[in-house]
């Protein structure tokens, strides 16, 4: 029986082609026949990971890279294996619309600086993945081209707002892809499709090509199947870059060699904190994932780690002040969207009345209400009110971080306080929607990095769920070893990955 | 409601006005991004994904700006803030690309300063300074059709390459107490700004091209009655007329704000806050769009930039650049120089102030500095239609040309040719000295030689001499200056003449 190598994990593909055992033309195209198999059309209610294929572009990079293998080039790691890139990054001579109608038809005329850093990679561009309309949401429904559906029951969402991302990893689409995580949107997709994802240190990665939603709560990040692979895209899209004002001015954290120092499964002296807030000690999280929660913390306690409780209690207030400060944000990012040099344009005698006209058809209502919202919290007399109290709880969100660190190296909670939700169920409750993410908003708040991993399935429903590890910024190498040891104490038990588990999806005729 | 005078607006109420000045700095590159700054590229040619404000573009701090706006706010006697940030200032307009200007707003890096203003009888005024900070110009919006407003263009094009272009914004608290001085301090400040900013070499100073612009705004109080004081009599509204760009326009901008305020107040009419457009043609202004609210920029701290924090250190180093005061600097000069008032005035208005400081440091008399400068320069400058500075050769050379002169090599009217060939582009003034074979004849063999061909050709003439009509020798010394092409110096023709005659000069 032939290999079919859209199960392999990036670092296997790397290996198999170095060694010579497959090229990218035929990696490339096993993930393209995937696609065509299994992503189907919103239409068709299949997973509808992606919003634009490049075939052609990818068989072209592969084809290259192939050629340059064979005449003995020494070429990166990743070189070859194909990925998939969030629609949120800009993507010369591709489509990019952030998942925005405003943008339809949009070709960007430059690269992003994790576009480019990812050709230079040579790592095939398989197309653009799916997200809610500009990153808001958590759930891929408010995506302008409709939604991505979860490939563990299709009924079901992936997360958001990277749910094409995470979806496409979950449908062996793709090995590798680009997430952007604003308050969750990179972990919380990866926690309901039983993927890795990582939101990594803010200034990490450059934002630069990167389509705004909140500046200074944005970042992009690796998603992969395995902690291995999501650290081996980590090492190609970090470092620092002078077209990013806020990037930091030092290497990339060696976060592969961190992984594979957790696969020794030897945690002997790490102290692990279990947020108390987020933990779902007060109630509200679902049975099965509190159990798989606990079941966990065993895990990493039996590699010999020390597991303490800390206290986070400001916390509370997280969610508040995340939702004053991002459409704040937002409400001035989205204001380029005026029809006057790019994107949809609706005709009227004026220009202030062709603004309106674009921007009431343009955007979702999603997109709408956080402008203006954002609109509202920034205006004069109600400032101090609203952004600059939002400021200050950040600063008190970052100063418990600060006091946890201080008692350990890593803290750790659920993901998400739930399964994935069905499609439809919380569309019209934006406030239940917005709970979604109430572990995962803190480390934006605070600039830390988090990482998201399969933790198991709950046993009432039989979907994923994710385990959230956090570390002081700076240290996204702490994530990788902790994450690589659970993911190699779980696998073990599994029998294999969680990925495996999921249910075959229908092949299109 | 009757029309007032300026003076009669003045006798009736007690000014207050207070200036905005943007500098558009002449810095390379433009504020955020690397394209280029530089006036007059054809439309959108200067431009890339951030000054456009395309999806997912991000600034990132020009820090040459920032050295030029510390020494301007230095200049100006400003403290300079150890951390300040940018803000964004949102409001939709299409010239605007991000729909929001990247500005400075409740933290500007220089704050707090005072500049000494010399009017044209001598008197200082200090003028308190605000604040001085930096910001991004939007672009240019062009209406086509109709009578060239917003309102009924058939459509409008907008050209972004001003856009992003670094602007300092340096803005007064409101100055008071200088009654029908006003007009005359308002245009004397603006016109020292705009001679410090060219000190400093920070911006070209140009106010035709929009390098240098003023906003004036002005309002009018009752005058106390006695026993009260004028400090005590709240400041009446304010109107703010935006873009007056000329010394000339900013004195009469104020003449007639002055004079209209005054008509309203006294007709019992109020005065409405509003800001107004400068019309140059009509020397007037009018309202602009009228606004039912106050305008809300919802102003908040730009995320995508770091604070700038200059060291203490280097804020010294860059003290230690600041040129002299303007006003200080001529009358310094003046004085040196020896030059009458009325010559020192000239010499400013022409901008040769510099110029000829550099002539004379390079070892020229300041009077052959200014009459070159002043003279043949100015004359060729206006030929061509250009400033001084923009003229190709350097005060060195004028200094190198006087030196010719001076040590006889060359006469004024040969220095006038070699002249010529500097700016031709032929090289140094010794150089076209040499090149055009323009040197003064000086050996006597070859004069004696022209002097008595020409005194066998007009026997009659040295009769003349010989008869003591010494001066007939002018005819002589006509032809030999023609015979050598007038590189001869005149005075030896003449030596030599008398003593061929056998004359006693």
């Amino acid at each position: 029986m032939a290999i079919d190598w859209t199960r392999k994990t990036a670092a296997q593909m790397a290996d198999a082609l170095a060694a010579g055992e497959v090229t990218s033309v035929e990696l490339v195209q096993a993930h393209l026949d995937r696609i065509a198999a299994v992503d189907g059309t919103v239409e068709s209610n299949s997973v509808h990971a992606f919003l634009h294929i490049d075939a052609e572009g990818a068989l072209e990079t592969a084809r290259a890279v192939d050629a340059d293998r064979a005449a003995g080039v020494e070429l990166p790691r990743l070189a070859g294996v194909p990925i998939g890139i969030k629609d949120v990054l800009v993507t010369k001579g591709l489509p990019t619309t952030a998942g925005s109608r405003i943008l339809e038809g949009w070709i960007p005329p430059y690269d992003a600086t994790v576009t480019r850093r990812v050709r230079e990679a040579r790592m095939p561009i398989l197309g653009k993945t799916n997200m809610d309309e500009f990153a808001m949401g958590s759930s891929t429904e408010h995506s302008g081209y409709g939604p991505t559906r979860n490939p563990w029951d299709l009924d079901r969402i992936p997360g958001g707002s990277g749910g094409g991302s995470a979806a496409a990893l979950a449908a062996f689409e793709a090995p590798l892809t680009i997430g952007s995580d604003t308050g969750g949107s990179i972990r919380q997709p990866a926690s309901v499709t039983a993927t890795v994802g990582v939101k990594p240190t803010y200034g990490g990665v450059s934002r630069f090509g990167a389509i705004a939603l909140a500046s200074s709560l944005d970042q992009l990040g690796p998603c992969g199947r395995t902690v291995l692979d999501t650290a081996l895209l980590h090492e190609v899209m970090g470092g620092h870059d002078e077209m990013d004002a806020t990037s930091l001015d030092e290497p990339v954290p060696a976060v592969v060699e961190a992984a594979l120092e957790g696969a020794q499964m030897d945690l002997t002296g790490v102290k692990v904190g279990v947020v108390r807030e987020l933990s779902g000690a007060d109630g509200g999280y679902q049975a099965g994932v509190t159990q798989r929660f606990e079941e966990s913390l065993d895990k990493l306690r039996a590699m010999g780690a020390e597991i303490v409780e800390v206290s986070c209690p400001s916390f509370e207030y997280a969610l508040a002040a995340y939702y004053v400060i991002l459409p704040s944000e937002a409400s001035s990012n989205l204001a380029k969207f005026d029809s006057v040099r790019f994107g949809l344009r609706v005709e009227k005698p004026t220009v202030e009345k062709t603004m309106l006209a674009t921007r009431a058809e343009g955007f979702g209502d999603e997109v709408k209400r956080r402008i203006i919202l954002g609109t509202y919290a920034l205006s004069a007399g109600y400032y101090d009110a609203y952004y600059g109290s939002a400021q200050k709880v950040r600063t008190l969100v970052q100063r418990d971080f600060d006091a946890a660190f201080a008692q350990c190296d890593v803290l750790v909670s659920p993901t998400t306080p739930t399964t994935p939700f069905k499609i439809g169920e919380r569309i019209d409750d934006p406030l239940a929607m917005y709970l979604n993410d109430i572990a995962t908003i803190p480390a934006n708040l605070a600039g830390i990095p988090g990482m998201s991993l399969p933790s198991g399935l709950a046993p009432e429903d039989g979907l994923p769920v994710g385990f959230q590890i956090l570390a002081p910024a700076h240290e996204d190498a702490r994530l990788y070893r902790i994450g690589a040891a659970l993911e190699a104490s779980l696998t073990a038990e599994w029998g294999g990955p969680l990925s495996a588990q999921a249910p075959e999806l229908e092949v299109a005729s | 409601m009757s029309a007032m005078t300026y003076e009669q607006a003045m006798e009736e109420f007690d000014p207050v006005f207070g200036i905005e000045v943007h500098v558009e700095l002449n810095t390379r590159t433009k504020m955020f991004c690397g394209c280029a700054n530089e006036f007059g590229a054809e439309p959108n040619t200067q431009v890339c994904p951030v000054c456009l404000g395309l999806p997912g573009a991000m600034p990132v701090t020009n820090q040459k700006a920032v050295e030029s706006a510390i020494r301007l706010g230095l200049a100006l006697g400003c403290s300079i803030r150890e951390s300040s940030r940018f803000a964004r200032k949102n409001y939709f307009y299409p010239d605007l690309s991000k729909d929001y200007q990247i500005s400075q707003y409740d933290e500007p890096t220089c704050y707090e300063g005072s500049l000494d203003v010399v009017l044209d009888d001598g008197t200082v005024v200090t003028v308190a300074i605000e604040r001085a900070h930096m910001e991004e110009d939007a672009g240019k919006n062009t209406h086509v059709g109709g009578s060239g407003g917003i309102q009924g263009a058939d459509y409008s094009l907008v050209d972004y390459n001003r856009g992003g272009v670094p602007l300092v914004e340096i803005v007064t608290k409101p100055i008071t107490g200088m009654g029908d001085r006003t007009a005359e301090v308002a245009r004397a400040y603006v016109a020292t700004i705009r001679d410090i900013v060219r000190a400093l070499g920070i911006s070209d100073g140009r106010m035709e091209q929009g390098s240098v612009r003023a906003d004036v705004n002005l309002s009018l109080r009752p005058k106390a009655v006695a026993g009260e004081s004028q400090d005590d009599v709240p400041f009446g509204k304010r109107s703010e007329t935006k873009n007056v760009n000329s010394l000339r326009a900013i004195e009469r901008a104020v003449h007639f704000e002055a004079a209209r305020q005054a008509s309203l107040l006294l007709a019992g009419q109020p005065v409405v806050q509003e800001t107004r457009h400068w019309h140059e043609d009509t020397s007037s202004t009018t309202p602009g769009r009228s606004k039912e609210e106050a305008e809300d920029y919802r102003y908040f701290p730009e995320p995508d930039l770091l604070p700038v924090q200059p060291s203490r250190e280097w804020v010294e180093e860059l003290r230690g650049t600041i040129p002299e005061h303007p006003a200080k600097m001529r009358a310094r000069l003046r004085e040196e120089w020896g030059f009458s008032d009325l010559e020192m005035r000239d010499v400013v208005a022409a901008d040769a102030l510099v110029l000829i400081a550099d002539t004379v440091a390079a070892g020229t008399t300041p009077q052959a500095a200014r009459k070159w400068w002043m003279g043949e320069l100015s004359r060729v400058a206006n030929d061509r239609e250009v400033a001084l500075t923009a003229l190709p050769l350097t005060p060195a050379a004028i200094a190198e040309l006087q030196g010719l002169v001076d040590s006889g090599r060359i006469n004024d009217k040969l220095a006038r040719q070699a002249l010529e060939g500097v700016l031709a582009g032929e090289g140094s003034p010794a150089e076209v000295v040499a090149s055009r074979g323009l040197e003064v004849v000086s050996d006597d063999s070859a004069l004696e030689k022209a002097v008595d061909e020409a005194l066998a050709a007009q026997p009659d003439v040295l009769a003349k001499i010989q008869d003591g009509k010494v001066q007939a020798a002018g005819a002589i010394v006509g032809a030999v200056m023609k015979a050598t092409r007038g590189q001869a110096d005149a005075g030896r023709v003449r030596e030599i003449i008398l003593q061929r005659a056998g004359v006693e000069a």
